[in-house]
């Protein structure tokens, strides 16, 4: 397999930056499968991150990539798939940049329902800038800016993309990497925006300041919090309390806003002729 | 399926150590104990003839460091 995945990989800038343990590679590997078995032309593939330790990512993967700024990748997405509605478009974020500076751009891009695949690097913080607390670290949890501890509650990355009009929203965690893998597929498939949110350790920004051990351990951890959609049913809300509900958790239908936008350009073409 | 069992099978572990960060993962998650960290820390293949295959190690190393191939004979 490992020659497979090396064919989408640009190997010349390996061994990557990334610090030992570091989940993102996990998330990285795991979208490569996806898009293996998706069997997508790699030229008509674009991947598409913003800024922070996880959005390195698109620049170690051999398609059209672009690494752009931070909070703004889904709108550079968005301009791509308008004008070329054709490429499969994925988008990388970090779970800072997708719902801190990039929170307006992830709700729109989700009321749009744009056919995007947004894969949410979720390591609770905000790991390239040194640890500080992102709208995704639990209350309780410390950072170099919550140093007494955060007091402030978190986002639900899939409820926010739920109601803000996503049709496509999962959840796996890096433990659990075949199914995130899965979960990519499934999303890619789907003709409108879908999120995966990826749970995924970073050992030096959070787990070390809130002993949770290294990558390995964190890892681990994952293992023990993560309840699937089945289990989770049968649990009340106090047993689901820091548990991680994986898998699909929600499918809509709504109209896709490139397919609208050229059904607008064809009309408005009809009348001027 | 005792007879699914009963294919060859051939397995390659392919690692490459300069990409590896010796985080342990593969070591742990591993569950035949076929790969462990040498002195430098690094992954090192002890037990080749005890891997299933299951592809545990690869799928959950950050690095890219391992690959398993199987090919049924
Ligand atoms: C406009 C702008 N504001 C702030 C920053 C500094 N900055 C870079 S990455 C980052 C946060 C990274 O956290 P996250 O998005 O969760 O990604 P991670 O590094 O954890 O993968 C910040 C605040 C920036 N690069 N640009
Ligand atoms: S700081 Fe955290 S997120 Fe960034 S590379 Fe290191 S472990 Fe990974
Ligand atoms: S494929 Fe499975 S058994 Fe073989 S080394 Fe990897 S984890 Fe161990
Ligand atoms: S999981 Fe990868 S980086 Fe970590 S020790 Fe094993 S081969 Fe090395
Ligand atoms: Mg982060």
């Amino acid at each position: 397999m490992l020659s497979q995945v090396e064919s989408h990989l640009r190997s010349d800038r390996f061994p990557h930056i990334w610090c030992p343990g570091c989940g993102n590679g996990i998330v990285l590997s795991a979208l490569v499968r996806a898009i293996e078995e998706l069997g997508y032309d790699p030229d008509k593939t674009v991947v598409v991150s913003g800024i922070g330790c996880s959005s390195r990512a698109a620049g170690y993967l051999d398609f059209n990539t672009l690494h752009t700024t931070h909070g703004r990748a889904l709108a550079f997405a968005t301009g791509i798939k308008l004008a070329r509605p054709e490429l499969d478009v994925f988008v990388l974020m970090g779970d800072g940049d997708a719902t801190a500076i990039g929170g307006n751009h992830f709700i729109h891009a989700a009321r749009r329902n744009i056919d995007l695949t947004a894969i949410i690097f979720n390591n609770s913080i905000y790991g390239m800038t040194g640890g500080q607390y992102s709208p995704l670290t639990p209350p309780g949890k410390r950072a170099t800016t919550a140093p007494y501890g955060n007091i402030e509650r978190s986002f639900d990355i899939a409820e926010l993309a739920k109601g803000a009009g996503a049709t496509y929203v999962a959840r796996a965690t890096t433990y659990h990497a075949t199914m995130l893998e899965k979960l990519i597929v499934a999303g890619a498939r789907n003709k409108g925006f879908s999120v995966i949110e990826a749970i995924t350790a970073c050992p030096v920004g959070y787990g070390r300041r809130n002993k949770m051990g290294n990558g390995l351990q964190m890892l681990l951890w994952q293992k023990e919090q993560a309840v699937t959609v089945k289990q989770a049913e049968k649990m009340s809300p106090e047993e689901l309390q820091d548990k991680i509900i994986i898998g699909e958790l929600y499918r809509g239908e709504a109209p896709e806003y490139t397919a609208m936008y050229e059904e607008i350009i064809a009309r408005t073409k009809g009348k001027n002729q | 399926m005792a007879e699914a069992l009963a294919i060859p099978r051939a397995i390659k572990i392919q690692v490459r150590q300069g990409w590896c960060k010796g985080c342990g993962i593969c070591v742990a998650l591993c569950p035949k104990e076929v790969l462990s960290l040498d002195g430098s820390g690094k992954v090192a293949v002890v037990n080749p003839d005890r891997c299933v295959g299951c592809g545990r190690c690869e799928i959950h190393c950050p690095d890219f460091a391992i690959g398993i191939e199987v090919k049924e004979q």
